[in-house]
């Protein structure tokens, strides 16, 4: 699968931008990691909302300042640029959660939040009133309190090994927060970490299809009918493919 | 404003609820003439525009956000695991997803495709005859369908040949076939296609359980593995393997779905009128209460209008159909301190169960290649194929390996043990991620007397009806049957090959939980029977107390079983239509006395 000629001039300018920001970071331990050609890399701004592109800062529509701040420590702390590559701040997963708090996801839009609210039992599942978007905000600003009156610093100020302390905290029920259960909020900011940083990059995140090279997933366009059989055991290596790519 | 919502002009017959059960009604009483309206609470689809490639394989909108889904801003239910607990409502999609939108359910679905075993549609005369009345439990619900295998086999038969199903017989008129399922109930016919072409982890599964002494066969798929016409005429693409299926919508046509075959044929019938972004509230019964006069419903706009009909066909998904039977007055609502009612009577689920497994460094499992029902699969252990007084409990369950997708935001499997992110997570993902699958279990699960549905006294939905409750936990014969499965998939994945075999439970008996997703097929609530005391609907689906009320899908089984409702589903639904076009529409009223 290969890109659309149509593209490739627009794409070809965003390519040496992209390639210092992801020096280093394509070649890993796998066989078929480092095989990945540069070349391929793409990014989401020709989807992206109102004002944002790769060659600018990244530009939030939703969260403030400070809790982008808060995210991108949090996000870089959750999947870290190591070795194996980049890490979910550099593929764009607070842009992704920026987005996705924004809109219907974070508006809660397919929950039934009509009260009233108890509590309930685990099996119950979520009680909470909060919105998606209001969770992680609220959260942010509890884990903010948390750190200033523990280390006196704000999240985004503390060392690495002090940062994952804190996240280890609250997904071990160590450290709990006045608003929203630490647990919770832990959860919720590891999935849509995760999710950002393994998304069509449609989204925001997984920008150049980083973390999909990074598995060996070929992405959304292939069909397989006739390499399922030779392909048995047989390790398939192919450039990814995303949404943007065949639109 | 005027008194009362307005009244439309009557038509003959209303379907509530447009997905396979709906659409197959739909289609097949176009012949008699009549005019008929379906409602759907969702949108229309179509497989152009909305289905289309690349923007369909898109994961965090359908696996993720649920496009397909209902949505729980407009309603839901409430949830409890005993009778003793204040039920609270699931406010996010969780442990089930129920379709909402023109084809459903079917739109969406995987495409396992089955036939129900002889024994499950006789569960309980089964069981008696072999073990005596002792083995069942005090508060299990345990009771027969009203008609059997051999009666439904003809419409099972043109159900798959609807569908394209691929798949390999194991019962040819009682003639058993190597590498076909050879406990299923004798068929007239092969499968419309050959089976889909297996995935490495299927063929370790095939040749272990083998090895072990078990008989292996393809899951049958309504993943078509040919291109295909039905005897409708409507075209099947040949399954991709794009590894997008479960959670979406086909865009080549080859996972059958009413939406691309039984609805349009009925909409080319001028006397049938689909209404979609239609709620029906209730069922309007006359002073009697014996007989339905039509409908009312919300449009789109929010306007309240009443449909008039001779005769109303529930075949919304079991919860709609138990939900607007109770809310509508039809037949007795179930109470659980007496056990007396049938209205939510004998709600069941399925449990699940199984194993993940880790391979060795140089296995390349390809998880991206795949469809939403590839798959391998033993029934060894299902039905009554084991000895239930050995085993502990009644009922039974698959044992499956397949390859269904390998989208990295659902599938990123770690071993257990791996810490949840950071750098060792990172590359326990990416060291995984090829060579790890599962054996997992599909879990019959048996109806109980504290398991049951019945209306919220606390909460309402968006158009102010109290939603329905849920009352539902395992009990002792499923957590045994848990357990036994688990050990059997452990089994065939050490036979496999694999370095790590990982329970998926713990040794724990959680309770059952409405939070993380388990599976879509929920039964029960509305169930056909022989006796008005233990069944809302007599053999014919049809309500006992209100007779111009028809109550069609996997409401209506009394249990459910450890496989796929959707085979049974699709075969009641031709049944019906026959029911109606050769007998009550000709002579309407009960067709069924006691």
């Amino acid at each position: 699968m290969s890109d659309s000629d149509q593209h490739k001039p627009r794409r070809l300018a965003r390519r040496s931008l992209l390639k210092m920001a992801a020096a280093g970071a394509a070649a890993g331990s796998l066989p078929f990691a480092g095989a990945q050609p540069m070349e391929g890399m793409t990014t989401p701004a020709k989807q992206a909302g109102p004002g944002h592109c790769d060659s600018a800062p990244a530009v939030y529509t939703f969260l403030n300042s400070q809790e982008v701040a808060f995210l991108e420590a949090a996000v870089a702390t959750l999947i870290p640029a190591d070795e194996l590559g980049p890490g979910a701040l550099e593929l764009g997963a607070v842009v992704f959660i920026d987005r996705q708090l924004g809109g219907d996801y974070g508006r809660g839009d397919r929950m039934y939040l009509q009260g009233p609210f108890a509590e309930g039992t685990a099996e119950q599942g979520y009680q909470l009133r909060m919105t998606p978007a209001e969770l992680v905000q609220a959260g942010i600003a509890d884990v903010q309190a948390h750190t200033s009156g523990k280390y006196q610093r704000r999240f985004e100020e503390l060392s690495a090994q002090e940062r994952a302390a804190v996240l280890s905290g609250l997904e071990t029920h160590q450290v709990s927060l006045p608003t929203v259960p630490g647990e919770l909020f832990f959860g919720v900011l590891l999935e849509l970490t995760q999710q950002g940083f393994f998304c069509d990059p449609i989204y925001g995140g997984n920008r150049g299809k980083a973390s999909w090279k990074l598995l060996g997933f070929p992405g959304i366009g292939a069909m397989y009918a006739d390499r399922i059989a030779p392909f048995s055991n047989q390790l398939y290596v192919s450039e990814p493919v995303s949404i943007e790519d065949l639109l | 404003m005027t008194s009362g919502p307005a009244a439309l002009k009557p038509v003959d017959i209303v379907i509530v609820g447009l997905g396979w059960a709906g659409g197959i009604v739909a289609k097949e009483l176009a012949s008699t003439r009549l005019k008929i309206v379906a409602f759907e609470r969702g949108v229309p689809r179509a497989t152009a525009p909305d289905f289309l490639a690349p923007r369909i394989h898109d994961e965090l909108r359908y696996n993720n956000r649920h496009e397909l889904i209902q949505n729980l801003r407009k309603e839901t239910l409430t949830f409890r695991n005993d009778p003793s607990q204040r039920a609270l409502p699931m406010r996010q999609l969780g442990s089930f997803l129920p379709g909402e939108g023109v084809g459903g359910a079917g739109t969406h679905w995987s495409g396992l495709h089955w036939r129900w075993l002889e024994w499950e549609h006789k569960m309980y005369s089964g069981t008696v005859a072999r073990y005596g009345r002792k083995i069942i439990p005090q508060d299990m619900n345990l009771q027969d369908w009203p008609v059997d295998y051999h009666e439904l086999e003809p419409y099972y038969e043109r159900f798959e040949r609807l569908c394209g199903t691929s798949g390999k017989a194991g019962n040819l008129n009682g003639r058993k076939v190597d590498g076909g399922n050879v406990f299923e109930g004798p068929r007239r016919s092969e499968y419309p296609n050959p089976p889909l072409t297996p995935s490495y982890n299927m063929m370790l599964f095939e040749k272990a359980a083998r090895d072990l002494g078990y008989h292996p066969f393809p899951v049958p798929a309504s993943n078509a593995s040919r291109a295909y016409i039905n005897p409708d005429g409507v075209a099947f693409g040949p399954c991709h393997y794009c590894g997008f299926c479960t959670g979406y919508g086909c865009e080549v046509n080859a996972k059958a779905s009413p939406h691309f075959t039984v609805i349009p044929l009925a909409s080319k019938n001028p006397n049938f009128e689909v209404r979609a972004r239609s709620t029906v509230l209730r069922v309007n019964l006359d002073s009697t209460g014996k007989r339905a006069t039509g409908v009312t419903y919300v449009d789109a706009r929010g306007r309240e209008l009443v449909q008039p009909a001779d005769v109303v066909i529930l075949s919304a998904y079991v919860f709609g159909n138990v939900h607007l039977m109770l809310h509508s007055g039809i037949g007795k609502p179930y109470d659980f301190q007496n056990n007396t009612g049938v209205v939510g009577r004998n709600y069941a689920y399925q449990c699940g169960g199984g194993v993940a497994a880790l391979f060795d460094e140089r296995t390349y499992f390809n998880p991206f290649m795949g469809s939403g029902a590839l798959g391998a699969w033993i029934d060894d252990f299902n039905g009554d194929h084991h000895d239930f007084a050995e085993s502990g409990y009644i009922g039974g369950g698959g044992a499956s390996t397949g390859s269904n997708g390998g989208a990295p935001i659902g599938h990123h499997p770690s071993p257990p043990g791996t810490p949840r992110w950071g750098s060792a997570w990172k590359k326990a993902v990416v060291d995984t991620y090829q060579r790890f699958t599962g054996v997992g279990s599909q879990g019959s699960v048996m109806s109980y007397r504290q398991c049951y549905l019945d209306l919220d006294p606390t909460y309402r939905d968006s158009f102010g009806r109290p939603l329905l409750r849920m009352t539902f936990d395992w009990q002792e014969n499923e957590y045994r049957l848990m357990e036994k499965q688990t050990a059997v998939c452990a089994q065939i994945a050490r036979a496999m090959g694999a370095q790590q075999v990982f329970a998926r439970r713990g040794e724990r008996r959680l309770h059952y939980s409405i939070a993380p997703y388990q599976t879509t097929h929920n039964t029960g609530g509305a169930v056909f029977g022989e006796d008005p005391g233990t069944s809302a609907l007599n053999a014919h689906l049809q309500s006992w107390d209100v007779s111009n009320v028809f109550v069609l899908g996997a409401s209506a089984f009394p249990q459910n079983a450890g496989r796929n409702p959707t085979g049974p589903v699709g075969a009641l639904s031709y049944r019906l239509a026959d029911t109606l076009k050769n007998n009550y529409l000709k002579h309407p009223g009960p067709l069924v006395h006691v």
